[in-house]
């Protein structure tokens, strides 16, 4: 029986997966110093960021790409990307009447982002957002009501034009444009993404939220994040995306730095569901992120919270530097992996400050014919006394055709600190499915129950709206995986 | 209700059941009894629908219906219960979210509505009073960390939820102290009407106090050795399976 379904599998087509006929203004294919140039060039930029480029690519250039990460793919063939492609006509919208109707069909179509399509025709809500369509940022809503609090919140390009002191300052100081092979790539191509100031004293009075879409195929998108919350402030950050079902993999290599000042908080959710490729694994997303906070200032927190349902393969490691003394880092985690999907994600917490804390909780979902691996480092420091952290990774495996993995690395160099690790491995139980199924609930649902009851404590980090989203995500991800 | 002809099921090559008879009507109390080992269990596994048990003959028909035909989820909802020997724990889903589910979708098999949420949680509250169950227990997650009797009780609450045509009880007094016996023997008492019926599967004469048999059968190895009235129970109490086991003893 489970076999049967299995293999019936999750013929549960992917719901946004199809593309939108815009016209685009497109870079050639290919990467080099030209490119990159005209890249610059196209979004007006100064010349410092166009060193800011064309260093990291430099160093890009003499990196290899990571090969530690238990997934295999086919690498990209980086000469055969575009790298800038952005939606005509590429002008300064003023108002949602000025967004291309096509546009505006798209987020019609995606669904998930009903309050979305709210908030982007203005309709009252509590959330503004950022929509990044291929490599431009689109439509920021809300932008005014927030710049009465003195926020920022607006693309990235925007920002270097408008706020260069800032992205001067703040730019690579949690992702180094040399961390690491993707971070380099996006540091020397990236086209847009968001950015966020929130300054002292200031407690967001919304949700900002940043819609990512890759809609043009042969196309890599390469996005780019920086929040910053200055003394005393609070954000809550959402971050949500989608891409056409196409047999091509497509990258996505994004960069997300958050920088925390004394006493400031701030909380990023994802809810990642990239195309994930057919049942067959053909076509995807290769989604290769660096995602990293420093809690740069005393007492500082930063929490990521990430469910992360697509992709074909997902390299991800959302991290917190706790440089401040007394800082928090957390990260929650659901990761579900089906058919051929893989994903190797998990975090590094670095304790350098004292007192610091950290906690790891991370719950690894694999049907189907995938491969689900965490990968964490917790790191104290010398000189970080009284660190502590708490780790719980738990997986559960549906059928028997699939893989899930724990790579915890621990290195302590202060003798204060206390670390707790706790994993566990469960198969989803044929009793509690025939429980379940019992009383009445079949097995679509059933598995649903079983697995929102399992990754219950990560749901909960969710802003409300997001964790009924996650719900039902989780559940379409997983139809058919167990019999 | 349920009437039961030559049922075979076996798991891998062990034959289990090997013939079982047995009629239920509207209205009746049956009690189940039979050394460890002997089948009670399995058959009530058989009947909801485990798919780790082949049946290899016979057939069960279930208010006209062909049981075998029916998949597990629509046996229930067509009015089966089973009351778990082992309660299943559920972490992370609410007893409450987890009925509220079942319940909905009992219903809508029936081509009914959902019910509201306002009615929903006045009948939680109604059913929780009939087996007593400590309101914080409906709140929390499916069985997880409930001792072994508040376990059973629950299970007693969930079938008070769902109104099923024919509960089947695998030894819910097991691991009940007295109170709880009784309470929860009441509640199904409560439960009983001339349009349900209920199978007790049970080791002890003790529950057949409380709830009064129509009949009572006795498996051994796989099939009903012998049947009779509530009084089979107390001989069987006084004298043990011996004389059974001795003269249905067959190779395995
Ligand atoms: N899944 C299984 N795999 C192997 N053998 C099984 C399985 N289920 C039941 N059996 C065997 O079938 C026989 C009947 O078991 P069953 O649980 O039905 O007995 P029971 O009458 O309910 O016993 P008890 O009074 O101890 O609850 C036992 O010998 C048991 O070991
Ligand atoms: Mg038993």
């Amino acid at each position: 029986m489970a076999n049967e379904i299995l293999e019936e599998h999750i013929n549960k087509d992917y719901e946004w997966g199809f593309t939108t006929n815009i016209d685009a203004d497109e870079a050639p294919k290919g990467l080099n110093e030209d490119i990159i140039k005209f890249i610059s060039a196209k979004k007006n930029e100064p010349e410092w960021m166009l060193e800011f480029r064309l260093k990291a690519f430099r160093n890009w250039q003499n990196m290899v790409e990571p090969e530690w990460a238990h997934v295999s793919y086919t690498k990209p063939n980086f000469q055969d990307i575009i790298y800038y492609s952005a939606p005509k006509p590429k002008k300064e919208l003023a108002s949602l009447d000025e967004v291309d109707p096509e546009l505006l069909k798209t987020f019609e179509k995606l669904g998930i982002s009903l309050e979305e399509q709210k908030r982007l025709s203005g309709v009252q809500s509590n959330i503004a957002v950022d929509v990044v369509f291929d490599s431009v940022s689109v439509k920021t809503t809300f932008k005014e009501t927030l710049a009465e609090k003195g926020i920022i919140f607006c693309s990235f390009s925007e920002a270097v034009q408008d706020h260069p002191e800032l992205v001067k300052k703040y730019m690579g100081m949690a992702v180094p444009p040399t961390d690491n092979f993707y971070a380099a790539l996006n540091s020397a191509v990236f086209t847009d993404g968001s950015f966020c100031y929130i300054p002292k004293g200031v407690r967001s009075p919304m949700e900002l939220s940043t819609y990512f879409r890759i809609n043009a195929s042969g196309t890599g998108q390469f996005e780019r994040t920086l929040i910053i919350a200055d003394e005393d402030a609070y954000v809550s950050y959402l971050e949500g995306c989608t891409a056409p079902q196409r047999d091509e993999n497509q990258l996505h290599a994004a960069v997300v730095e958050i920088i925390t000042h004394k006493n400031a908080e701030v909380k990023y959710s994802t809810v990642q569901n990239w195309y994930p490729g057919d049942k067959d694994g053909k076509g995807g997303i290769f989604n290769f992120v660096t995602k990293r906070g420093i809690c740069l200032e005393d007492n500082s927190k930063i929490s990521w919270t990430q469910v992360e349902t697509g992709s074909a393969v997902t390299w991800k490691y959302p991290s917190v530097i706790l440089k401040g003394n007394n800082s928090v880092g957390e990260f929650y985690s659901v990761a579900v992996t089906n058919n051929y999907q893989q994903a190797d994600t998990g975090t590094k917490m670095i304790h350098i400050g004292k007192n610091t804390r950290s906690t790891i909780i991370s719950k690894g979902i694999s049907a189907g014919f995938s491969n689900n691996s965490y990968r964490g480092l917790v790191q104290i420091k010398k000189g970080a006394s009284n660190a502590r952290n708490f780790s719980q990774c738990d997986s559960l495996l549906m059928g028997d055709k699939c893989g899930a993995h724990t790579f915890p690395y621990i290195e302590i160099k202060d003798k204060s600190a206390v670390v707790e690790h706790e994993a566990t491995t469960s198969k989803i139980g044929e009793d509690q499915l025939f429980y379940c199924k019992q009383r009445g609930i079949d097995n679509e649902k059933a598995i649903g129950l079983i697995v929102n009851g399992y990754c219950k404590e990560v749901l909960n980090k969710l802003p409300m709206e997001f964790a009924v989203e996650a719900q039902k995500l989780l559940a379409i991800s997983l139809e058919g995986s167990v019999g | 209700m349920i009437t039961i002809k030559n049922l075979h099921a076996s798991i891998g090559d062990k034959e289990i059941l090997r013939g079982i008879n047995l009629e239920v009507k509207a209205g009746e109390v049956h009690a189940i009894m039979g050394p460890n080992g002997s089948g009670k269990s399995t058959l009530s596994s058989v009947l909801a629908g485990r798919e780790d048990y082949d049946v290899t003959e016979g057939e069960v028909t279930f208010n006209g219906k062909n049981l075998l035909d029916l998949s597990t989820e629509d046996r229930a909802r067509e009015g089966l219960f089973l009351a778990f020997q082992y309660p299943i724990e559920i972490p992370g889903v609410s007893n409450i979210n987890f009925l509220r589910t079942a319940l909905n979708e009992i219903r809508a098999y029936h081509g009914q509505e959902e019910m509201a949420a306002k009615d929903f949680l006045a009948l939680v509250k109604e059913k929780s009073k009939l087996v007593e169950l400590d309101a914080k227990l409906a709140s929390r997650s499916v069985n997880e960390g409930f001792s072994g009797g508040e376990k059973k009780r629950n299970e007693i609450f969930q079938m008070a939820m769902l109104n099923p045509k024919l509960a089947i009880l695998d030894e819910t007094d097991s691991g009940l102290d007295i109170d709880a016996l009784r309470i929860v023997a009441t509640g199904v008492n409560k439960l009983k009407s001339k349009d349900n019926a209920t199978i007790v599967i049970t080791h002890y004469q003790r529950l057949l106090d409380y709830i009064v048999p129509d009949f009572v059968h006795i498996l051994y190895k796989g099939r009903i050795v012998k049947s009779g009235g509530k009084e089979l129970a107390l001989e069987m109490e006084a004298k043990g399976y011996d004389e059974i086991k001795k003269e249905f003893e067959i190779a395995d």
